[in-house]
């Protein structure tokens, strides 16, 4: 009986959408209430430490060059021990997508996403994250490895001080 | 000389009143409404500003009022600044012949708890809430705007389908009530209220006053997500305001009058007669917001098919069975 199947598909809906106005609000309060992002939340980067304090980053440009929208930029330099570090680290917010394309693209686990997203700002030029301001005391998600156990072992400066080593060669002396 | 200025000053008073009581109930209808139908739709609804989002009309009215007055190049600047006037007044207009209370006496002279209480009160509010339908049809004609030409021609196509059954509902309660004056119509209802004795006009009436009120699941003139707001598609500002509060006060208005012909208007036990008014009042307000939580929107066909195939052959039968059986219980 069509008729009655609309009789009863008219009628029923009233008593759902009563249920339903009884029912908790699903709605989380924003300011007052916070969700408890998952800790693989994309959000804040960070520049991380390994266990001995030191920083991670090796300035490889790797996560630069992975950023879709250019937002991660650095200047490499070179330590007494002959070990690459940044000079300078900066990441623009306001620019950033939170792909998290450049922590995948990390081969030290340097940088990393942080659960923290309130990152809004009403001044853009504050967003600009130096060095200092990406910096952690901490080893982030994987606090205890450490970049130099597993690679560049027996880095000497100047290079070619090692007993399996030649020295650097220059290519300025094959000049014709 | 004397009592014509009291006359003046009593009625001026009830008009303050009334005016005063119905444009705070409209404003606040419309913080009820976003409260229910977010609760319905699991969410709060308006509840930032004050407690439980009380001062939001307030804050509605300071933005409406200084947003921008943006009048279209191309439109018909006279009409289009009048439209929206109209749909308020007639929703407002209507109120004048419902009566709220018994009438009472004060200073040795009887007054009514009415505004003015016409003989042909029923007719009037016919006639003036078939004028409701000008406003929306001169502002989407003003406009010079598609969806507002859109919005005013299913305005039409909508008055042409409820209003017939919208009159017909009503005969069978003037039939019982032997007068057009809503005072009379309420006083007959003392004993039983109208919807027990005419429950069929009652869902007539209460389905055609659902297409005129426009509201969901009869909103097709305004439909924002079919034509972007209908005949008020160009309107900003206060204007937008205009139309927006009429649509509320009319609601009021509604549920005066559905109290008043069907519901028994005044009369209920303990409680005095003007809180059983606005309580029967706010139930019908809450079934219509309920009714917009619920249903989707008709097409314009359907109502129409609806109408004229449904609620006129049905309104045309009801009346004919009522005034027989009225024919053989009195003569």
């Amino acid at each position: 009986m069509g008729f009655w199947r609309d009789i009863k598909g008219t009628f029923e809906p009233f008593w759902i959408t009563l249920g339903y106005l009884f029912r908790k609000p699903a709605t989380i309060q924003y300011p007052e209430q916070k969700r408890t992002p998952p800790p693989r939340y994309r959000a804040r980067i960070v520049l991380t430490r390994d266990p001995d304090g030191n920083e991670r980053c090796v300035a490889c440009h790797l996560c630069s060059a992975a950023c879709p929208v250019d937002c991660i930029s650095m200047q490499a330099a070179e330590a007494d021990n002959g070990r690459r570090y940044a000079a300078w680290f900066r990441i623009n917010f306001s620019r950033c997508i939170f792909c998290g394309l450049c922590a995948e693209a990390c081969p030290t686990l340097a940088i990393q996403m942080t659960p923290d997203y309130e990152i809004c700002n009403r001044n853009p030029l504050s967003l600009v994250a130096e060095k200092e301001d990406l910096l952690i005391a901490d080893g982030g998600k994987d606090n205890a490895y450490n970049f130099y156990r597993h690679a560049g072992i027996g880095v000497v400066n100047p290079r070619g001080g090692n007993e399996d080593e030649d020295e650097p060669f220059d290519p300025r002396s094959l000049m014709p | 000389m004397n009592t014509l200025l009291l006359d003046l000053v009593l009625i001026l008073v009830k008009l303050g009143l009334v005016f005063a009581v119905i444009l705070t109930m409209a404003a606040y209808l419309v913080l009820a409404e976003r409260k229910i139908l977010g609760r319905i739709q699991m969410r709060h609804g308006p509840n930032r500003l004050g407690p439980f989002g009380l001062m939001q009309p307030l804050a509605d009215v300071i933005k409406l009022i200084t947003k921008e007055d943006f009048v279209p190049d191309q439109s018909d600047k006279l009409l289009f600044l009048f439209a929206p006037g109209l749909t308020a007044l007639a929703a407002l207009l209507t109120f004048a012949v419902v009566p709220f209370a018994p009438p009472i006496t004060l200073f040795g002279r009887e007054l009514p708890m009415v505004v003015c209480d016409l003989n042909i009160g029923l007719l009037y509010f016919l006639g003036i809430s078939s004028l409701g339908v000008y406003g929306v049809v001169i502002g989407g004609w003003a406009s010079n705007s598609k969806y507002s030409l859109l919005g005013a021609m299913r305005g039409l196509g909508q008055l042409l389908s409820y209003e017939l059954a919208l009159g017909l509902a009503l005969v069978p309660v003037v039939l019982s009530a032997k007068s057009f004056s809503l005072t009379e119509i309420v006083m007959s209802q003392a004993a039983w209220p109208n919807l027990v004795k005419h429950p069929v006009a009652f869902l007539i009436f209460l389905i055609s006053i659902g297409a005129e009120s426009k509201r969901t699941p009869f909103d097709m003139p305004e439909a924002e997500n079919e034509i972007i707001g209908g005949f008020h598609t160009e309107y900003s500002g206060m204007r937008f305001g205009l139309f927006f509060v009429g649509e509320y006060i009319s609601l009021v208005v509604i549920g005066a009058l559905i109290t008043t012909l069907f519901l028994g208007g005044w009369h209920g036990p303990l409680l005095p007669p003007i809180v059983w008014f606005a309580i029967k009042v706010l139930l019908v307000a809450f079934c219509f917001i309920w009714v917009r939580g619920t249903m989707p929107r008709l097409r314009y066909d359907q109502l129409m098919h609806f109408g004229w195939k449904v609620l006129v052959p049905l309104g045309l039968l009801n009346l004919l069975v009522t005034a027989a059986i009225l024919l053989a219980l009195n003569g």
